[in-house]
């Protein structure tokens, strides 16, 4: 007995204390509304032919990237918006934003993180991302070694700069920026880009396809285990500018990384527009871990401002027992539109996906994920918990789709929705393909409320009632927060909680 | 301990009356029990009392170590003393039981001013505490209440007793859905607690509950009042008769 209460004990399942005294620290909603005051360079209002060769300059694009741009800004000018999410939404003025923004320091590339401007150093440091590469003591006496995380720094059009490069080239790992990797591994990013989600996939992708400014690549050799996790934070400054980050990933025959994107934006009263497209290689025997804490700003308890984020993500498990997890958790952005998908192409390959998609006030997010089974004994697990409060609907998407080769495969889905308050909405839109006779597919559902026995229970416990609130949802997220790796679990409970602040009461 | 004046109370959704004046007075160290015929207004009186919204207090006070009660939320009764037993103890789904104890413990440490409890010492409580009521650890690392039989769901009421040591408790029907030994395990884990410091309302139907926990006043309440109070004989009495001859008696 006592063994097993020590071990349950230092598993911190839901929410504590120290959680909620975050949430109480933090003045306001949403902790990441200011902005870094720093002169910007901005490419002329508007989107044209001309935008994407300014574009593709200022990142001294060779001519074959260009091509692929126009390609893609021909393409998408025929395009119309698509319009089937459960979203509502004034229409978007592509022409009315900046598609380039860059801080005037960084016109020169800055050979070191030495040379980055302080106020961008500063920036990072404020919203509690390392761009130092000093080794952080653990402060408990022999405990494990520290972990360690390389960072690539996105601010608005351009990477700031990314950490740990020197030791991760040394394992044979490529971790840099999606322009730099334009101009010094063309054959690889030649090789990949769009081979998993083309320039003709979406509207949103085929716009990202021409006007993508910067992002993550990463390469993973044969059978490299990454010695560190990898990490992208994303970060928009720039009033009035859209961002259009693309990431590219890829894990040759068994290797492994974990890999993290953060995302947050300052508070304002427009709209902004963020179109991301990520494309995930995975070859045989290899597996990639994809965990994103999406916390863009979210408008005003009126609705006002906040981010439409329109976001194309794909893992392509070509290889046999290719594997591949997404876990998100969807708390920021007045317009989530995001359906992480998994294409199962070698037989035995595995994908997961879950998530936590939380709408308060007068958020909308439409998300879910693709898992197209077209290789023998694939296997898909989908776990999905969506969380309504105050006037928002969050609507969950998603397809199973089990292709005639696809024999013996499974999926697991299940998807719970919470309501708090009765004023919001939830909706499960689950689509189901099974084009063989061996397959199996489950799906559940439940949508429930925080209903008042549990926060009276808790309050008569001594809680008080966000702390309550806090506990119930944790309660209710904790498979999902389990999938992510420990830091971002912590930090993705306190969001939890922050993100419904208000919510009751 | 606890002084309950002149309490009317009423629904707050619809115009009924259910509490006519309630009175009642529990010292220090004292077990009270309630008695009485379903919807009599006994478990109002404790969900009144713990701070359950839905209900209006049209008139009267009910004080705890001198201090009115009925203005204070829920969590801040909880962190001056009060504790409900709930008849039907609440579900919360991937909370673990574990969890939810520590939470509330420091949360009411917190309200008191005190420090949070250190990571050893509350485990070295839960597992003192645990023990006396038959509590594995495979019960403490499951959601709260969660695919609990009844008898556990009360012994978990119990324990969180013991553990958060409140000055006041209400047991409101801890009886119910307990088969003879359950009831005999949470008795004595509820007699384990009872001390010069701490005072007990046992609400209940049935007399038999008070074979284990021994009251020393019992009341009976009917329509919104207590009637008529007396000693332990008066449980048997009822247990004998039923409650229409103290209900004519009224009359």
């Amino acid at each position: 007995m006592t063994q097993a209460l020590d071990t349950e004990f230092e598993l911190r399942d839901g929410v504590d204390r120290e959680t909620v005294e975050a949430v109480h620290a933090m003045s306001g909603n949403y902790k990441y509304g200011w902005e870094t005051d720093i002169e910007m360079e901005y490419a002329p209002k508007g989107l044209s032919e001309d935008i994407v060769r300014l574009i593709s300059s200022k990142n001294d694009e060779p001519q074959w990237m260009l091509d692929w741009r126009l390609d893609a800004y021909r393409r998408w000018v025929m395009l119309t918006e698509p319009a089937w999410a459960m979203l509502h939404y004034p229409p978007i003025d592509y022409q009315d934003q900046y598609y380039y923004a860059k801080p005037k320091s960084m016109d020169v590339k800055p050979k070191s993180l030495d040379e980055v401007d302080p106020k961008l150093l500063a920036t990072y440091a404020k919203l509690g991302i390392p761009l130092k590469e000093q080794m952080l003591l653990a402060g408990v006496e022999g405990s494990e070694e520290p972990r360690r995380v390389a960072v690539d720094a996105v601010f608005d059009s351009v990477s700031v700069g990314t950490t740990f490069k020197d030791e991760l080239a040394k394992a044979g790992v490529i971790f840099c920026s999606i322009s730099e990797a334009v101009r010094e591994h063309p054959e690889l990013v030649k090789k990949y880009i769009g081979s998993v989600v083309p320039p003709s996939d979406n509207y949103f992708a085929t716009l990202n396809c021409a006007v993508f400014t910067d992002g993550s690549f990463v390469y993973i050799p044969e059978g490299v285990r990454c010695p560190m996790e990898l990490s992208t934070y994303f970060r928009i400054n720039a009033e009035n500018t859209g961002q259009f980050e693309r990431t590219l990933i890829i894990a040759e025959k068994g290797s492994y990384v974990s890999y993290l994107e953060g995302c947050t934006a300052p508070k304002r009263d427009t709209h902004q527009l963020h179109a991301a497209v990520v494309e995930i290689v995975i070859l045989e025997d290899a597996e990639v871990k994809y965990s994103t804490v999406q916390n863009w700003y979210p408008g005003d308890e009126n609705g006002v401002g906040g981010i439409y984020n329109f976001v194309t993500k794909r893992a392509d498990c070509r290889g046999d027992r290719a594997k591949v997890m997404w876990t998100q958790v969807e708390t920021g952005s007045a317009i989530t539109w995001k359906y992480p998908s998994c294409i199962l192409r070698g037989d035995g390959a595995q994908g997961e996906f879950y998530s936590i998609a939380i709408a308060n006030n007068f958020q909308q997010a439409d998300t879910g994920t693709k898992m197209i089974h077209l290789g023998k004994n694939t296997k898909s697990r989908i776990v999905s918990k969506g969380i309504s409060a105050g006037r928002a609907q969050n609507t969950y998407r998603g397809l199973v789709s089990m292709h005639p080769k696809a024999t013996n495969s499974r999926n697991y889905t299940q998807c719970d929705s919470l309501l708090i308050g009765d004023k919001c909405g939830a909706h499960t839109v689950p689509y189901i393909e099974v084009k063989n006779a061996s397959s199996r597919v489950e799906h559940e559902a439940t949508t429930s409320k925080v209903d008042d026995d549990q926060l009276f229970y808790c309050r008569s416990r001594g809680m008080d009632e966000e702390e309550a609130v806090a506990l119930v949802v944790n309660g209710f997220c904790k498979e999902v927060l389990q999938a992510l790796p420990m830091e971002f679990a912590i930090e993705a409970q306190a969001l939890v909680a922050i993100s419904l602040e208000g919510s009751v009461g | 301990m606890l002084e309950i004046k002149n309490l009317h109370v009423k629904l707050e959704e619809e115009d009924k009356v259910i509490l006519k004046g309630v009175n009642l007075s529990v010292g220090a160290g004292a077990v009270h029990a309630i008695m009485g015929p379903n919807g009599s207004g006994k478990s109002t009186l404790s969900y009144v009392l713990a701070g359950r919204a839905g209900y209006e207090v049209t008139q009267g006070s009910a004080l705890l170590g001198g201090e009115e009660l009925l203005d204070l939320d829920p969590e801040i009764r909880a962190a001056k003393g009060l504790f409900l037993a709930f008849q039907y103890p609440v579900e919360i789904p991937g909370v673990g039981n574990m969890t939810f104890l520590r939470t509330a413990l420091n949360a009411q440490r917190k309200v008191r001013g005190e420090d949070e409890i250190s990571a050893g010492e509350f485990l070295k409580l839960v597992r003192e505490k645990a023990k006396d009521l038959q509590i594995d650890a495979e019960m403490m690392k499951r959601p709260v209440n969660v695919g609990f039989s009844g008898g556990e769901k009360k012994r978990n009421e119990i324990l969180q007793m013991a553990m958060l040591a409140p000055k006041m408790c209400i047991l409101d029907e801890t009886d119910s859905g307990l088969d003879v030994d359950a009831m005999k395990l949470v008795s004595q884990g509820v007699n384990a607690l009872r001390d010069a410091g701490r005072s007990f309302l046992v609400i209940t139907h049935y007399q038999r509950l008070l074979d284990h926990i021994v009251p020393d006043f019992v009341h009976i309440m009917s329509n919104g009042r207590i009637i008529k109070s007396g000693g332990p004989d008066l449980a048997l009495e009822v247990e004998k008769n039923g409650y229409s001859d103290i209900l004519s008696e009224e009359a």
